[in-house]
Parts: C-alpha cells; structure tokens; sequence
C-alpha cells in the first residue's frame, strides 16, 4: 500500500515505490527494544573515570573510597587491564603502509598518560547507576598536567608536545599522485591557491553508545546487545579477550542512530564485556550525553591548503592540495581509511588532468576522531568548491560557467585516475555530472533565486545564492550476507548482514525479497544484529547497505526461490522448468489452480520429508553478494541564504539539493536520508562546534552549546532525485545516496555568504557563527 | 548524568513549606519545575542535601485585582494562555514565547525561573521592565520586594535563605506600549542577548516615562537609564531616538564573552536587538 492508501499501480512491483517504513511501526509508537531497554537479573551498571586534562601524567589513582562504598562490586584501574593491549586497528592493508600504526591505538583505560580530556581512566562497576556515577566521583587521580597540542598543523612543527612518546605525531600520511602536476601549474594561466578550516563537529544519534553483556560461566560465552556493527565488534572484542568467536554472540536490539560514529569498537565495550566475565555477573553501560560529547569519536576537522592551475578559460590543469587531518589522541580501527577517502576524493566530480594530494593524520591532545557520514568528502568538497569560486572571481566567469567547464560528462567515462581510495581503484563509469548539473539548477530555479536575492540586497538586505557540486563513493566493502527463512505459515525472514540503524533498511530489503518472490512487503521480518543467526556480514556504513545487503538479499531470495521450485516439481509431479512464481505461489505455467504456495511448500518439507529426501528440511535459502567495486553517486546544492545585519543570524531562505540515485529502491526512504543528511551538513556549517579552550578543555559539553538544528532552523528542502545513470555494477542498478545530502552544504552555504557580502572566497572557515558573519558583514558594509 | 544523593521533602501547604525550608536553611533547595534545577543536578554541577518541592503546597494560579498576582508554581504554559496575563502583561506573555520549549514550559514555573535568576532568563527581565514585585514568605513572616531590588547577580537574589517566593506581582494596568526581541543561536535557547522595555506615553504620543531593560549582558538583568533618558520626551516612532538609546545600551553595557561570541560581538548584537525591540513596539489600543 502507498501512503496515499491506493494499492500499488504495479502489482507485485515494490521495488520503486514509496512503501511506508515497515519499522516505524515499532519505532514511532515507543515499541522498539533498544540496549538501555535490556535489562538481565543481577546485572551491574558500569560508570566510567575520565580525564579531566588533556594531557597529563598520572601520579596515583587511589580507589579505595570507590571501592569501600555499598554498592560497589568492582573498580578497573589501567594496570588491571593493559595485558589485553589496545583496541585494534582494522586490518584491510594499511599496516603494511604503517608498520607503526598500532602504537596509536586506544588503550582501554590510561595507564601512566591521558591524552584527551574525557580518556577513560578508571571504570566502576556498582549496584546501580547512581551508586556507579557515586563511587566514580570518589576515584581521586593525581595528575600532572603536560604542555597540550591542539591545532593538526602546529602539532607536526619542531618542538610540538609529543602524544605518543619516539613516534612522532604523523600517524599516517597519504599521498595521491598522478599526471604530469609540475607541468600543469608551469601551463597554468591561473593558480589560486587558498587555506581553509573546516571545524570539528560530529554526529549525535539520538541513542548513545549503550551495551549489555551477558555473561555465562557454564561455556564461558559472552552475550552481547546494543552494538552496530556486530562481527567486526566480535570478532576485536574476540581477540582483545583472547577467546574464540564461538564464545561472543551478539544480540539483536533497535538502533537509536549511528551516523559512523558509534559504528566501531571503544574501549567501554571491552571494558563491560572485561567485567562481566571477571565478576561473572551482567553489565550495562549507558553513556549520558556529556560523555557522548567528549567520548565517542569526534570527526571533521581539517586544514586545506588547496592550489588550483587553470588555463585562460578556467578548464582546471591541475590540483594540489596538502591537508591536516586532526585525529584527536589515538586511532580508533577505521582512522586511517577517512583520511584516505579524503585525499582520494579531493578531485570530485570534476575532469582533473594532474593531481598532487598529501595528507597529514595528526595527532593532537583532543578526543579521538572517526568516521562521520561523508567522512571525508564533506571537507574536501568544502576545500575544492571554494577554490573553484575564488577561481571564477579571478578569471571573472559565473560560478556556474567553471563549473560547466570543467564537470566530467558521459564522454569522459569511464574515468579512471590511476589511484586507489581504500584499496579499491577509483573507476567512474555510469552517468554524466554536466548533464545533470544542467538539469539541476533549472530545477532549484537558480535564476529566480539569484534575481531575488539581487533585488533583496538592492533593499539593504544581505542575501545570496551558492552553489555546491559533490561527488560521492558509496558501497565500499565489497561484499554482505543474507539468508531467507520461509516460515510453515507464509511469515519470511530475511536475515541480513547489514545493520538497521533507523535509515529504513529493513522496509528495503523487504521490499526488494517482495519483489524476487512475489510477496507483499508486509509479509517479511528483516532481521539483523544476531551473530548466531548470521554469522558473518559487514553492517551498515559507507552508503553500501541498499547496494550490498540488498544484492545479497536478492541472492538469497533466488536460492530460495530454486528451492521453492525443486520442492514443488517433485510435489507437483512437473519439470522445473514448467513452474513459475506467481502471487506468492509456485504455479505450473498454463494451470493456474495447480499451485502450491511458499507456505505450503515450507510446511511440506518437514524434517521428515526432507530426511526422506536426502534434502535439508524448510524452504529458504543463504548468500554472499560479492561486489566489483564502488559506486559515484553525485548531485548539487543550491542556497539562498540572508544574513541579519544586526544579530549575524543566518536564514536559509531556500535550500535545493539534487542527487543521481541510479534507481530510487523507495523514493520516500531516499528522500529522507537525503533531508536528513542535508540537516547535518547545516548543522556542520552553521551550528555545530566541538571547541576547546587553549588548556584542550572541551567547551561544547553540553546540548546549551553543541548547537543541534532543529525544526525551527532546517528550511523545508527542495529535493530533485534522478534515476538517468543506472549503475551497471549491481543488479538494483542503485547507487548508495546515504550521504549525498550533506556533502556539498557547507561547501554551498559558504558561497551563499561570499554572495551576500558580495566578496568572492570570503569563507575561509566552517562553521560560521552569527559572530563570524557579523565580522564578515560588518567591514565590508562600514 | 545521575543525580547524587538527597532527601526529598513534598510540603502540602505553603506554611508546611516555609516552616520546612525555616528549619532547614542552607541545606535544602527548593523544587519547583525543576527544568534547571533537575539539569544541574544531573550535571552534578548542584547537589542539595534536601529537596524541598514545593508542587503541593498551594502556589499555582493568577489572580487579578489591583494588581495582577501569579503564584510561583504556575506553569509557564499556564502564564502563557492565561488570558489576564496576556491583558495585564503582554510583555510577559510575549517573553513566555521565548522561554525554551513548548514541552519545557509545561513543567517550568514562573516563579521557579525567577527564584533561579539566570541572567538569561526572560521572566526576570520581563519583571524589572513592568516594574513588577517579589512576594516572598518566611519565618518572620510575608514581604514584597521590587524586581529592581530583587535580582542581585547569577543566580542569586534577595532572598533569605529560609525564604520561599510565593508569587510575583505587576502592578497597575498594562503599559501604553512595550516591546519585546531576544537574540538566540536557535529557537529557545537562552538569550544571547535580549530587550524587555515597557512605557507610558502622553496624549501627544511621547514617552513619558521608560523601563528598558536588556538581559544576557550582565550577572542580572540591566535596566539602562542613559537609553530611557534618550527615548523620554520623544515619540516611539521617532528613528533617531531609537538609534541613539541603542547606541546608549551598547555603550552602557560590559558583557563577557562566551563560546558564541566576544564582548564586541555582545554588545554589536546589543545595539541591533535594541534596534529591533524599538521598531517593533507593541501599542496597547485604549
């Protein structure tokens, strides 16, 4: 059923229709079952100790008050957990590049250094959580405070405060090379080169990262609820507790967000799993807000100095670009892959003949950095964009006319620099930017927009329009799971690899099942989470989800659907070959009422029967889905946006963004990651600021000054989404639109405010206060 | 974010209170709505030894005689529909819009958020501009105080320790005219700075006497003298006027700096929010 309540127009087509979300169900009525909601007899509440200086020694942690205290069970000190080391590192190919790469992993609790406010130091473990929060105000730790480093570029300079002591605080660095870059700006007829900082921010689910852990001494075997990523959470936590992957089973909950940021492995997991099976008891840790704040991975922060050589019509030669990545103390297991992505996706979507790109991952004395929807991108369209206007100022063309010159089109296709992005070769090859470039702004009606503003500002008022352009690389790692369980009473289990983090996967998934065995959406449980149902798969980041789980649920639904055609042959006394799959029901072709349902057919192939027949009993089916390689879904932003001269306040008077989707699985789902993902990046560009003080005190500790946009300050957005470049890669022909609202916003909202106070390449910083605007207003209208 | 440790009192009248809180003195804080007092508990960054809430002990609601009286425990939503509220004090109505949310305003007290005295706050402000009272009880008894006597620095006031705020009182009619404009980085976030003012006009449309009063700029809500002078004897409507005691304010005013902005920028959105306030007085008909 649509939302509109008419029955589907295409019978047995739910692929591309807008099917309400199967999930909100339970989610929108306060029914969904979320790790905080779990709650096993006898378990702990765990508390954490953290740092409050961003760089110290510790003297002494003395917990006796702590441990003295009714109540509590246990106190963690740093000594009683370092033999299990730090928190691994992914391993997909950069120790190979970084042999050094683990001495910058996150230890579980400090030991003789903190390096971050908010690091944890001691954990608690008490009645309940009360008691905990009690008893971690009387764990007193002596430290003693060292000089602090904070800025990425003045942290890799002589004589920086050193982090990880004979290591340096280049923790990784990139470089992405190829043509000829030397001769390109020797051609070049122009080169503007410019310094940008794009500031840390990070996303905010509305779930913290919470976790229970069951413990059962009889098979020394951990339970598991309210991680994202399950196996590459149990498969670290495995090898941190040195126990088998056998012995950890995660267990399915709902999940309240994720945006990346709570994606990974953190040392409170670990800590609670440590725990439970030191005390043989249950743990739970629920992390308030103002930890969430200063301990789960922060994201964003970078400086661009970004050079570009252009010849006398403003065709793009050349780009150099030399970045500081700031990671905060340590490398959380993704770090170095967002600041490959970054460097790798410096070029966009533009036809770049030579390309220089270098990039530092330093560390610093601020919470550690990860990977935030559109890592990488959000900040490297801002640095491109923003060259590619000040570019147009100098030669004096339109923004959009370097634009139009320089946007790959279908004939450059498939484009293919010679570099790889997370090992995997950078190869473009469906769709044509230009074309839909073109497309675009007539749909955001540019030039109403850009006549309106004009005459606004001919009426004193501070309006303008920018443009953003953005390419995005969707589906990486390279293969999911699924399996299908049909269930003796037509119910249909689709078990996926990916994770339900509220994007709306579970209405996709049954959506697409739906469709491969002529069900109806309704019909299907899509479930995740459970590592003892699916035993392997790799979640649910990295826009793939759609793309890649929904490749294996495909897969999945056609061994099922053989299945389904074997069992009824044989029942049915015909061929295969003479069966079809119709309304739910295999038919003999040319007989309709010789049918038998998927239900009938399940139920027929009891234990006995498939014992009989040699058969595995049940009807369903399991796969992998193995991928060629990424996805470039692209789209552009446009805003108008006035400035109060008075207050610095910013208005977004209107707000378009387009994106190619290949093909729209729902297009209400795309629609809304698309808005949401738009949010996000007004927030990064208007609102949100992790700051710190000069002594590394995190300032924004709070919701009164981590500055979400609410509905108050989100203007409706104006969405195009086109399906003319069906990807060839998968068999959806989808491209992973997970993150294409944000990329360009902060790249769009800073040539909105150059056009508003009428000087090109004015923003040289996100995000922009209302004090920055007023400074940027003020002097150019006295 | 768990609270630490406290006793909890619930006094079932207003002299139950007062005798509690008079027994207690500095060790007991008192629960209104507990839409700051709560937060800050939670941060840890308050930990009273008692809790004295005051929810039952007979304080909600507004009366309206000589002068229009609200009880301490009224909510902030029931300010905001009361309709000898929005009569007697638009302004306060007007400012009851920008104290946080819908959903907090629900649970928050018009007394509460001036017994708390943020300087941030509106109500407080709003209370200095209509030249408003405290009315406060404790052991020796009930005593009005003037909102210009009342609000002393962040989050201290005159009252005694064993003193419970039983309501606030306006006096008089509404004001010929007042106006209202806050700056916040969003939609009910506290003030980075805002304007209360309330005024009395003659019959030749000049003001004859002024209250204004800016918020957020100082440890209390600030009542500018220079700025009230410059509109006194000039017409509302008058630009120039308007333009010189916003001048005034931003002038007269020292505020700090914060993670938003620096004192420049306080005081630059000062002098707009001024500008704002006066070009959009509100004239009462009559």
């Amino acid at each position: 059923m649509n939302p509109d309540g008419k029955a589907n127009e295409r019978p047995g087509t739910h692929v591309g229709q807008p099917v309400l979300r199967l999930e909100d169900d339970r989610l929108l009525r306060g029914r969904a079952r979320f790790a905080d909601d779990v709650d096993l007899r006898g378990q702990l509440h765990m508390r954490i100790v953290r740092s409050p200086v961003a760089h110290g020694e510790i003297r002494s942690v003395d917990a006796s008050a702590a441990e003295a205290l009714p109540g509590v069970a246990l106190v963690l000190r740093g000594k009683d957990v370092e033999e299990l080391g730090t928190v691994p590192l992914e391993q997909i190919g950069y120790h190979e590049i970084f042999p050094d790469l683990e001495a910058f992993g996150h230890p579980l609790l400090a030991v003789d250094r903190v390096l971050y406010v908010g690091q944890p130091v001691a954990a608690v473990l008490a009645e309940d959580p009360y008691v905990a929060e009690d008893a971690a105000d009387l764990v007193f730790v002596d430290y003693e405070p060292l000089p602090v480093v904070l800025d990425p570029v003045e942290a890799l300079a002589p004589g920086a405060p050193e982090l990880h002591p004979g290591k340096g605080n280049e923790g990784a660095r990139f470089e992405r090379r190829y043509g000829d870059i030397d001769a390109a700006f020797a051609a070049a007829a122009h080169r503007v080169s410019l310094e940008l900082r794009m500031g840390r921010h990070t996303g905010m689910p509305m779930e913290t990262r919470n976790i229970v852990v069951d413990y059962d001494r009889s098979r020394d075997h951990l339970s598991v609820w309210g991680v994202v990523h399950v196996h590459d959470t149990r498969r670290l936590m495995a090898a941190m507790l040195g126990m088998p992957l056998s012995s950890i089973s995660t267990r399915p909950t709902d999940l309240g967000g994720n945006f990346g940021v709570r994606g990974g492995i953190f040392p409170e997991y670990v800590l609670a799993a440590f725990a439970a099976r030191r005390i043989d008891r249950p743990v739970k840790w629920v992390e308030d807000r103002a930890e969430h704040l200063v301990a789960t991975s922060h994201a964003r922060e970078q400086v661009h100095r970004i050079e570009g050589a252009f010849d006398a019509d403003g065709r793009l030669l050349g780009l150099r670009d030399e970045i500081w990545h700031n990671k905060g103390a340590f490398f959380r297991q993704a770090a170095p892959l967002i600041t490959d992505i970054t460097v790798g996706m410096v070029c966009g979507p533009y036809r770049v003949p030579a390309y220089d790109g270098r990039i530092h991952a330093v560390l610093t004395n601020k919470t550690p950095s990860g990977a935030y929807r559109a890592p990488g991108r959000y900040e490297a369209t801002f640095a491109r964009e923003r060259l590619l206007d000040s570019a147009a100022a100098e030669l004096g063309i339109d923004p959009v006319e370097i634009r139009r010159r320089n946007l790959l089109t279908e004939d450059d296709l498939p484009w293919e620099p010679g570099f790889e992005i997370v090992f995997e070769p950078v190869s473009y090859n469906s769709g044509d930017v230009l074309a839909h470039f073109e497309k675009a702004l007539p749909a955001a009606d540019l030039e109403g927009m850009r006549a309106e503003a004009t005459e606004l500002r001919a009426a004193g008022r501070v309006v303008g329009v920018g443009i953003g352009v953005l390419m995005d690389k969707a589906g990486l790692g390279l293969y999911e799971t699924a399996a299908i369980e049909v269930d003796p009473t037509g119910r249909i289990r689709v078990m996926t690899g990916g994770s339900s983090v509220g994007q709306g996967i579970e209405t996709v998934l049954a959506q697409i099942v739906a469709d491969e065995l002529t069900v109806d959406p309704g019909q299907i449980d899509v479930i995740h989470g459970d590592t003892d149902l699916i035993p392997d798969g790799v979640g649910s980041w990295s826009s793939r989800s759609t793309v890649i789980a929904g490749g294996a649920a495909i897969n999945a639904a056609r061994r099922t659907r053989e299945k389904a055609f074997r069992i009824a042959a044989g029942l049915l006394e015909v061929a295969e070959g003479d069966l079809d799959l119709q309304g739910g029901s295999v038919v003999v072709r040319g007989v309709p009422d010789r049918r038998l349902t998927l239900a009938e057919i399940a139920a027929a192939w009891d234990g006995w029967t498939a014992r009989l027949a040699g058969d595995e009993p049940g009807l369903g089916g399991r796969d992998v889905y193995l991928e060629e390689h990424m996805n470039y879904p692209y789209g552009v932003t446009v805003v108008q946006l006035e400035i109060d001269r008075r207050t610095g306040g910013a208005t977004l008077r209107r707000f378009f963004t387009s994106c190619e989707a290949g093909r729209a699985i729902n297009p209400l789902t795309t629609a809304g990651q698309v808005i949401g993902a738009a949010a996000q990046g007004i927030g990064g560009a208007l609102f949100e600021e992790l700051a710190y003080d000069e002594d590394g005190q995190p300032l924004a500790t709070s919701f009164i000054d981590y500055l979400l946009p609410t509905a108050t300050e989100v203007p409706p957005i104006e969405l195009l989404v086109c399906e003319d470049a069906p990807t060839p890669d998968n068999p959806l022909r989808a491209k992973g639109i997970g993150e294409v609202g944000l990329i360009a916003v902060g790249a769009a909202i800073a040539a909105a405010v150059d056009d508003a106070v009428g000087v090109p390449g004015l923003v040289a910083k996100l995000p922009l206060s209302p004090a920055d605007l007023l400074a940027l207003v003020e002097p150019v209208r006295a | 974010m768990k609270f630490a440790p406290f006793k909890y009192l619930a006094p079932e009248s207003t002299d139950e209170a007062v005798a509690v809180l008079g027994e207690l003195g500095e060790d007991a804080k008192v629960l209104a709505g507990g839409q700051s007092l709560l937060t800050l508990m939670s941060l840890r960054v308050a930990q009273p030894e008692v809790l004295v809430d005051v929810g039952r002990a007979g304080l909600g609601g507004v009366g309206s005689g000589d002068a229009l009286e609200i009880g301490a425990t009224t909510t902030q939503n029931e300010a905001l529909r009361d309709l000898s509220v929005r009569e007697r004090a638009p302004l306060m109505s007007r400012a009851l819009l920008d104290v946080a949310h819908h959903t907090l305003r629900n649970r928050g007290t018009v007394g509460g958020s001036v017994a708390h005295a943020d300087p941030a706050a509106e109500l407080p402000a709003v209370l200095v501009a209509l030249g408003g009272e405290v009315v406060a009880r404790g052991p020796a008894g009930t005593r009005t105080i003037g909102a210009d006597d009342f609000f002393i620095s962040h989050y201290t006031t005159a009252l005694e320790e064993s003193e419970l705020l039983t309501a606030i009182r306006v006096p008089g009619p509404a004001p010929d005219a007042w106006a209202f404009y806050e700056v916040a980085r969003r939609h009910g976030d506290f003030a980075q700075v805002g304007v209360a003012a309330s005024f009395s006009v003659d019959r030749d449309d000049r003001v004859a006497s002024a209250r204004l009063v800016l918020f957020a700029v100082d440890e209390r809500p600030l009542r500018i003298a220079v700025a009230e002078e410059a509109l006194v004897g000039r017409r509302l409507d008058d630009a120039e006027a308007r333009a010189e005691a916003a001048e005034r304010c931003a002038e007269a005013i020292e505020p700090v700096g914060d993670l938003h902005g620096s004192p420049d920028h306080r005081r630059r959105i000062a002098r707009g929010a001024v500008r704002r306030a006066l070009e959009g007085v509100v004239r009462e008909t009559g």
